[in-house]
């Protein structure tokens, strides 16, 4: 290791991997509750600057490590990442800690019960450090949209994180925390992991349960994880996917053998496709597709053979998704209707329940979730329908279509996984349609439920921040994309000497 | 020519059911205008003979046995309610008053 993180010293525990973390604690070198601690001590070095988490309870992290401990001493095996702590995105219920979704209608909410993702974790032992920043709902892809404050890039202070699971993606990148959770209806995973040069994977759709994920689009919405290397990210992956019967779009079927390949980590034998609308690179940054094209060179030393793939409808795969989405989220959003919980303003005893509702929804979301709304609702009433979500979903079927075609040729297709290194804060704020450009190569895998990850692939020359590099692979197919990802990022940081993070600034001292 | 005019927004706003001050409804207008040109070009698309797809997955409906299984006491459904009484959600007026 590089040791560029700002630890306080080479053996600190808030620097190591998941996979030791849990080794250390498995043979009892060190406990659940030390651990804990070294992560709460660095959120409290560095989260007045980074702003990743919203919510942390030290009392209650510590016991929750503390019952871990137990558990592990009683005799039980928890799993592979029994005693690691991990940042939660605010978008699954929690009942032991307040969930807004960084909404302002659903500020200080508990709700009644755990979402699957989470339950999953503490039964494998994982220990929630706290919930983490996003974007209202999840719309965005800057995190700017949270009503509680912008979260900060660890590389630069002055830069977004992405979004919209923006709070994870830095947690993870500032060594708050090994392990993060995350949603991903458009690039939400993928795209915040490639700005702060960190792992991130899209699931199949229905892959990992959305019971109990705050609905924004449902047939897109994929819970992940993000972690600083592919094994770890497989790990947790592992932990938290599979057969849920309380959703009823989750796939029963056995989950991919996802560590199996992020240990094989070899290409040999494969054939890699580049997506060739996106590899032309019309709007992207130079220095992305410089690292892009590397990579793609280096799947080729590495024993790949590699294609140049056409998919001609990925180009209508942004503005269908702007149809999608927004529709699926004026009809999800309805249900914040001030009766039954979160915000009610205006309820004087005079007002009628349907003004209050409109005076509650006008007060407690935020600019982008209206946008959405309207949007939706637009795209599907009467007159519009045919014209734009009817036409979106044809596009679907067609995007669907470009990679089936794609993948009787290829085992696996690549892209950049986002056109420019990570924008400033506020750049992009209030002009909608550049910000929705940031998912341009996402989001074509949303449409098609495909599995997905971003993995770090250097810095661009131009202002030296982290490029992604993105694998898809075919629905169930999420094992290909840890194979890929894991060979990619062992022959990387060979020739860097170390993991890509080790290159980011000095949080702790940067503040003196 | 504009994709949507003003007064298509207001109407929009009530159908979300968003009470939004008119400067409000000024900025949004100008910014969906911008939006749904944008998207538009989903239009361009050869897509003629093409089936939707409204999912990604071939699922159709999942079905379960019907049994009585745990679930939230009157107590924690009502934990987050804005007003209760009763055990039931208090909400305002939902009728008009020559209802």
């Amino acid at each position: 290791m590089g040791g560029g993180h700002g630890m306080a010293s080479s053996g600190d525990l808030a620097g190591r991997t998941a996979a030791e973390l849990a080794e250390l604690v498995a043979s009892g070198q060190t406990s659940a509750a030390e651990v804990a601690r070294a992560h709460l001590d660095r959120v409290a070095a560095v989260d007045g600057r980074v702003n990743a988490f919203l919510h942390v309870d030290e009392d209650a992290v510590l016991a929750q490590a503390r019952r871990v401990d137990e558990r592990i001493a009683a005799g039980e095996n928890p799993g592979p990442l029994a005693g690691v702590p991990i940042a939660h995105k605010d978008v699954f219920t929690t009942t032991d800690m307040p969930t807004t979704a960084g909404s302002k209608i659903l500020e200080g909410w508990r709700p009644p019960y755990d979402s699957t993702v989470t339950a999953r974790l503490r039964e494998a032992g994982l220990v929630i450090l706290g919930k983490t920043n996003m974007d209202e709902f999840a719309m965005g892809s800057s995190t700017e949209n949270s009503a509680y404050g912008v979260t900060r890039n660890p590389w630069d202070l002055d830069r977004i994180p992405g979004g919209s699971s923006g709070g994870s993606s830095a947690a993870v990148a500032a060594y708050e925390a090994p392990l993060a959770t995350g949603t991903d209806t458009g690039g939400s995973i993928r795209q915040p992991a490639a700005v702060t040069g960190i792992v991130g994977t899209k699931p199949t759709y229905g892959g990992s349960s959305r019971y109990g994920v705050i609905a924004f689009a449902s047939s897109l919405d994929t819970p992940g994880p993000f972690a600083r290397n592919v094994l770890d990210a497989a790990l947790l992956h592992e932990a938290f996917s599979g057969h849920d019967r309380m959703d009823a779009t989750s796939i029963d079927e056995p989950v991919p053998a996802v560590v199996e390949a992020a240990r094989r980590a070899d290409v040999a034998g494969m054939t890699v496709g580049v997506v060739k609308e996106f590899a032309a690179g019309e709007g992207a940054q130079q220095g992305v597709l410089d690292r892009f094209n590397e990579a793609v060179e280096l799947l080729e030393s590495l024993g790949a053979k590699v294609v140049e793939v056409s998919c001609p409808n990925f180009t209508y795969a942004l503005p269908a998704y702007y149809l999608i989405a927004p529709s699926e989220c004026s009809s999800n959003l309805a249900r914040f209707d001030a009766m039954r919980y979160g915000l009610r303003v205006g309820d004087d005893g005079t007002r009628s329940a349907e003004e209050v509702m409109a005076l509650t929804r006008a007060e407690g979301f935020g600019a982008e979730v209206k946008r959405r709304i309207m949007l939706g609702t637009y795209a599907l009433s009467s007159g519009y329908y045919d014209a734009y979500y009817g036409k979106a979903q044809q596009i679907r079927t067609l995007v669907s279509r470009d990679f089936a075609a794609a993948y009787d040729r290829v085992d696996v297709l690549v892209s950049p996984t986002t056109p420019t290194t990570a924008f400033p804060i506020g750049e992009r704020a209030d002009d909608p349609m550049a910000m929705y450009l940031a998912d341009l190569y996402t989001i074509p895998s949303n449409l098609a439920g495909n599995a997905s990850i971003s993995v770090p692939c250097g810095l661009a020359d131009e202002d030296g921040l982290p490029v992604g590099l993105q694998i898809m692979a075919p629905v169930l197919g999420d094992d290909r994309v840890y194979r890929v990802g894991a060979a990619v990022e062992k022959a990387l940081e060979d020739r860097w000497g170390g993991p890509l993070l080790a290159k980011a600034p000095e949080l702790v001292e940067a503040a003196k | 020519m504009s994709a949507i005019t003003r007064d298509e927004v207001a109407h929009l706003a009530r159908l979300s059911r968003l009470a939004l001050a008119d400067d409000e409804l000024d900025h949004l207008a100008a910014q969906l205008d911008q939006i749904i040109s944008a998207v538009a070009r989903v239009q361009e698309a050869a897509a003629e003979d093409i089936p939707p797809s409204s999912h990604a997955l071939p699922l159709t409906n999942v079905y379960r046995a019907d049994e009585v299984r745990p679930s939230l006491t009157p107590e924690q459904a009502l934990s987050g309610a804005p007003a209760a009484e009763e055990q039931r959600f208090r909400v305002p007026r939902i009728l008009d008053e020559e209802a």
